[in-house]
């Protein structure tokens, strides 16, 4: 056969214009598609699935049969098919490029985690159903649990804990348990914080009923040594403290702190939200932790997801193991046993404080993160720090002369920068990183940490090649220095090559709109 | 190490641009004696082959749901999943992305948010849904403590029979919050005549479950009355949100809150999680709601577009004043009950419920047919509770090495209770065959 008729094609491009004035018919250009709502696309008496109608019985719903339509558009399977590629063609992604959001850690997730969650015997596989038939999977937690037990240096871990967050609620629940058995959980009502945390630690304990005081941060980042020990008292429960802190800083004075605390009779809680930068060569338990949660979502590479699942199991300190929340796994000869309930746990000598989820935590996420921890093994995994950290050495020597960094080296997985570089510019952070977006990059973390003015929060990961850092830091110092020179163009209007512009926030919050609603039918004319 | 692309002689060159003569130089913050030297102990790296067959055979131990006749619910449910929702949640962009701050460049992840949002509140019958939580647990959890909020009352009362383990969370996060909750006693076939006798002008909101644990509907309109009454709220409880295809939906039965588990669309077993929390209310109640929200607005051409918002709820904002500590919703899971849903479409999604309701008929008709087995309740979705001759425990047991999953016993969930030891919940969904239900009564009247 010959190959396709080229005659009259024309074999090279007429000279090409910017095309931005270009109207087109469907408000499409080119790749970058326009697509409706799911319901939108109603196509009554279409159906993305082939179910047989049940033979005719007689319903035994009581009086509660539904009488009205719900409402659900009819779409077939490519249509649908379609419709989702399309919105996720709309997406960034860390398999598309660098996502160097401080504090997030969006490193490589590999699909041999995603292969092994999926195969039958986890992913097919009851929470209730008899426990002789869930040895496996039993065993699979207790494997993960050893792992995470041995990296941190702390003998017990929690594992049902959802997410980050909820590690956090779990690890300050057994830190007042721990203090009502000791009699002291009425005296003890405040919780330190230092001002560069993360939301969540002074919102969990707020949750609790605690009171957070602020520690307020040191010339160079840290906690402020002198201000944190004023602040100690027989009325302080714990000190919430990340460590790497967000400013991507080992707290130097750790141990000191640690002391200091436990001499005041409280607990030490780490958010450990930071332990990519440390894993396999710090353990946080010789730190003087008593309590810390690992997003497994970080540090072990499960899936962000566009906003979980994650996944918050929380290690624990000797003082602190008997009050962990039920259920947990023991295991003797006979096999794995879970310890579900307050009886089971009696028996078992353990007084938990109570449970955090039904069920047993994020079974996919496990299998994930051990397939991950498998892989790297111990070597690995501090190859994994070391690289982390020095990514980001990397990116905050080559950039301190174009930006501006706040705080003296060396950091830690983080490199944070300050908005100093834009005074008289009119060009802010949110500008900044908006151009970052026509450049191809998804922004850094910007106004986080509060404790500098217009942060900047680069967390590069330690699975970027030294060329992708490199075009990175050369995009960053072009950008510098364009908002030097005033390129104004740049980055009011950015991004101008995303799928959307800039979008209206305040109108979203101002005259909520959380739902499609079906068009009102036209008035008939009568 | 395959995933780590950084070579020696890159490391070095970096190490030169930093001015640090060592990797140890970067970690010089660290105090001396918790610098550790050498590996921890623990095994070293393997290849993927080997990973792979280490994680199989742990993974063969396990009966998997869908080797063996199967009637496992009491909260997480086997349903066909069609393949193209594996994929489509497999895709990069939606897998590989953060959470959509940036809303120009994640415009795909807020969309399928804002349509997720839409169907749970249609499919609730309520007003507007948030863009889930962790699980059905939680969110019923972060119900009660909405409810508080809204009210400024601190007394919860539960229904005796909500979900043990949703009951439990509840009381876990009450206990920490300093409410008070009472819970009632189990009372099977379902009531609301003991819950409404116990509501009173302290009571911030009754949580009932429907289908509740047990398996039978409860009519929630009384119990919506006199809730409101006395001004407490209604917290409706779905945890086979397939049930909503057949059955009245709790909205338009009264309710104030609906939460619920989604894991019954889209999502698979696995173990226990991660599955996907329902929440929906009242548009009065919107800025009391935790939890993320996407809303509809314009970009500065005037094109729609989608962000989160009413975010001054939220902990990254408000800090200690914040609505909820919650910092994740369950994003991905979301992103496969939208999609499994858009699948099914009214058509689909109806029919499928009423396969699962058929199925639980022929269930009931056939266990109620063996010697010494009675079927508790006349109303039910697609599960519900037989009493047994004898411990229901040991005949689950019994029942496994005949290779038949029979349901789950209720004293595995709450233990202390002799008059519930005979009790065994059982469900039957589309996944279950005639051959199924027939190896079923076989194995039961064998063993008993």
């Amino acid at each position: 056969m010959s190959g396709m008729n080229n005659q009259g094609r024309p074999s090279s491009p007429h000279e090409a214009s910017s095309g931005e004035a270009i109207v087109t018919y469907t408000g499409n250009r080119g790749l970058r598609l326009e697509e409706p709502l799911i319901f939108e696309l109603d196509n009554s008496g279409a159906c993305g699935v082939d179910l047989d109608e049940p033979e005719t019985f007689t319903l035994r719903l009581g009086k509660l049969a539904r009488k009205g339509r719900i409402g659900l558009p009819g779409i077939s399977e490519p249509d649908v098919m379609r419709h989702y590629v399309r919105l996720s063609r709309k997406n960034y992604s860390i398999d598309a490029g660098l996502y160097p959001l401080g504090s997030c850690t969006m490193k490589h997730n590999p699909r041999l985690n995603e292969k092994m969650a999926r195969v039958a015997g986890f992913g097919d596989v009851h929470p209730l159903q008899p426990q002789k038939t869930v040895q496996g999977a039993l065993e699979l937690i207790e494997m993960l649990a050893h792992w995470l037990k041995v990296l941190t240096g702390l003998p017990a871990v929690a594992m049902s804990p959802k997410a980050g967050a909820h590690g956090e609620l779990c690890g300050m629940m057994a830190i007042r348990a721990a203090l009502e058995a000791r009699g002291e959980g009425a005296m003890r009502t405040r919780v330190l914080v230092p001002e560069s945390a993360h939301g969540t630690n002074p919102a969990t304990a707020a949750l609790l009923g605690y009171k957070v005081d602020a520690i307020p941060a040191t010339e160079d980042g840290r906690v402020d040594l002198a201000a944190f020990k004023a602040k100690l008292g027989p009325d302080v429960a714990a000190i919430m403290l990340t460590n790497p802190n967000t400013c991507g800083l080992f707290e130097r004075d750790i141990i000191e702190i640690a002391d200091a605390v436990h001499e005041v009779g409280a607990y030490f809680y780490c958010d450990g939200a930071n332990f990519n930068a440390i894993v396999g060569r710090v353990r946080p338990g010789d730190l003087g932790v008593d309590a810390m949660h690992i997003n497994l979502h970080k540090t072990f590479s499960t899936p962000h997801g566009g906003g979980g699942p994650g996944a918050g199991p929380v290690v624990l300190s000797e003082a602190l193991a008997p009050f962990a929340p039920l259920p947990y796994v023991v295991h003797d000869a006979e096999g794995f046993q879970l310890v579900e309930t307050t009886t089971q746990a009696k028996a078992d000598g353990t007084t938990p404080f109570g449970r955090m989820v039904s069920f047993h935590g994020q079974m996919g996420m496990f299998v994930r993160a051990m397939a991950y921890m498998m892989s790297h093994g111990s070597d690995g995994l501090r190859q994994v720090a070391e690289d982390a950290v020095l990514n980001a050495n990397y990116i905050l020597a080559s950039l301190k002369n174009d930006l501006s960094a706040p705080f003296e080296g060396p950091c830690m997985h983080e490199a944070l920068f300050d908005d100093s570089f834009l005074k008289g510019t009119s060009v802010e952070t949110l500008d900044f990183a908006k151009a970052m977006i026509d450049e191809g990059y998804h922004p850094m973390t910007m106004y986080f940490p509060l404790v500098v003015h217009g942060a900047l929060l680069i967390e590069p990961t330690e699975t970027e090649s030294k060329k992708t850092l490199d075009q990175f830091i050369g995009t960053l110092r072009h950008l510098a220095k364009a908002a030097k020179g005033n390129d104004k163009g740049l980055f009011t209007g950015a991004p101008h090559f995303a799928p959307r512009h800039r979008l209206d926030e305040t109108l979203a919050a101002r005259s909520p709109v959380l739902r499609w609603q079906p068009p009102v039918p036209a008035q008939a004319a009568e | 190490m395959r995933y780590l692309p950084l070579t020696d002689s890159d490391r070095r060159a970096m190490l030169g641009v930093i001015g640090a003569n060592s990797i140890d130089d970067l970690f010089r913050d660290v105090p001396e004696h918790a610098r550790r030297d050498g590996f921890v102990d623990l095994p070293k790296r393997q290849g993927e082959l080997e990973v792979e067959r280490a994680l199989t055979r742990m993974a063969s131990k396990n009966v998997s749901a869908g080797s063996v006749p199967f009637f496992v619910g009491a909260g997480a449910y086997r349903h066909h999943v069609p393949a193209t929702v594996d994929h489509l949640i497999q895709r990069s962009e939606f897998l590989t992305s953060y959470t959509p701050y940036q809303p120009e460049i994640t415009q795909g992840t807020l969309q399928y948010l804002f349509e997720f949002q839409t169907q749970v509140a249609m499919l609730t019958g309520m007003d507007v849904a948030n863009a889930s939580m962790y699980d059905g647990s939680t969110a019923c959890g972060e119900a009660v403590l909405m409810a508080h909020r809204v009210t400024k009352r601190k007394k919860a009362v539960l229904s005796g029979t909500l979900h043990p383990q949703y009951r439990a969370v509840v009381e876990n996060l009450s206990e920490f919050a300093n409410y008070t909750v009472e819970a009632m006693a189990p009372a099977i076939p379902g009531t609301t005549e003991d819950i409404i006798a116990r509501i009173c002008n302290d009571t911030s909101c009754v949580v009932v479950q429907s289908p509740s644990f047990y398996g039978d509907l409860i009519d929630l309109r009384a119990v919506a009355e006199a809730a409101h009454a006395k001004g407490a709220l209604l917290i409706a409880v779905v945890t086979e949100v397939v049930s909503l295809g057949l059955v009245t939906s709790p909205g338009e039965m009264g309710a104030d809150i609906v939460v619920g588990e989604g894991q019954s669309i889209g999502n698979g077993l696995n173990f226990g999680g991660p599955y996907v929390g329902l929440f929906a209310t009242k548009s009065k109640y919107v800025r009391q709601m935790p939890g993320r929200l996407c809303g509809e607005t314009v970009d500065a051409t005037g094109a729609r577009g989608f962000v989160l918002t009413l975010s001054t709820r939220e902990q990254h904002i408000r800090r200690e004043k914040a609505t909820s500590n919650i910092c994740t919703n369950s994003g991905l899971c979301s992103l496969a009950f939208t999609v499994h849903l858009s699948l099914l479409g009214e058509e689909g999604f109806t029919r499928l419920a009423r396969i699962n309701h058929a199925n639980a008929v022929k269930l009931a008709d056939g266990l109620a047919g063996v010697k010494g087995v009675e079927v508790l309740g006349d109303s039910f979705f697609n599960e519900f509770t037989i009493r047994l001759p004898r411990n229901a425990a040991s005949v689950i047991d019994e029942l496994v090495d005949k290779d038949v999953i029979g349901g789950v016993p209720v004293s595995r969930l709450i233990p202390d209770d002799p008059s519930l030891e005979n009790l065994l919940i059982v469900a039957s969904t589309e996944i279950n065959t005639d051959a199924d239900r027939a190896a079923f009564v076989a194995a039961l009247t064998e063993v008993l």
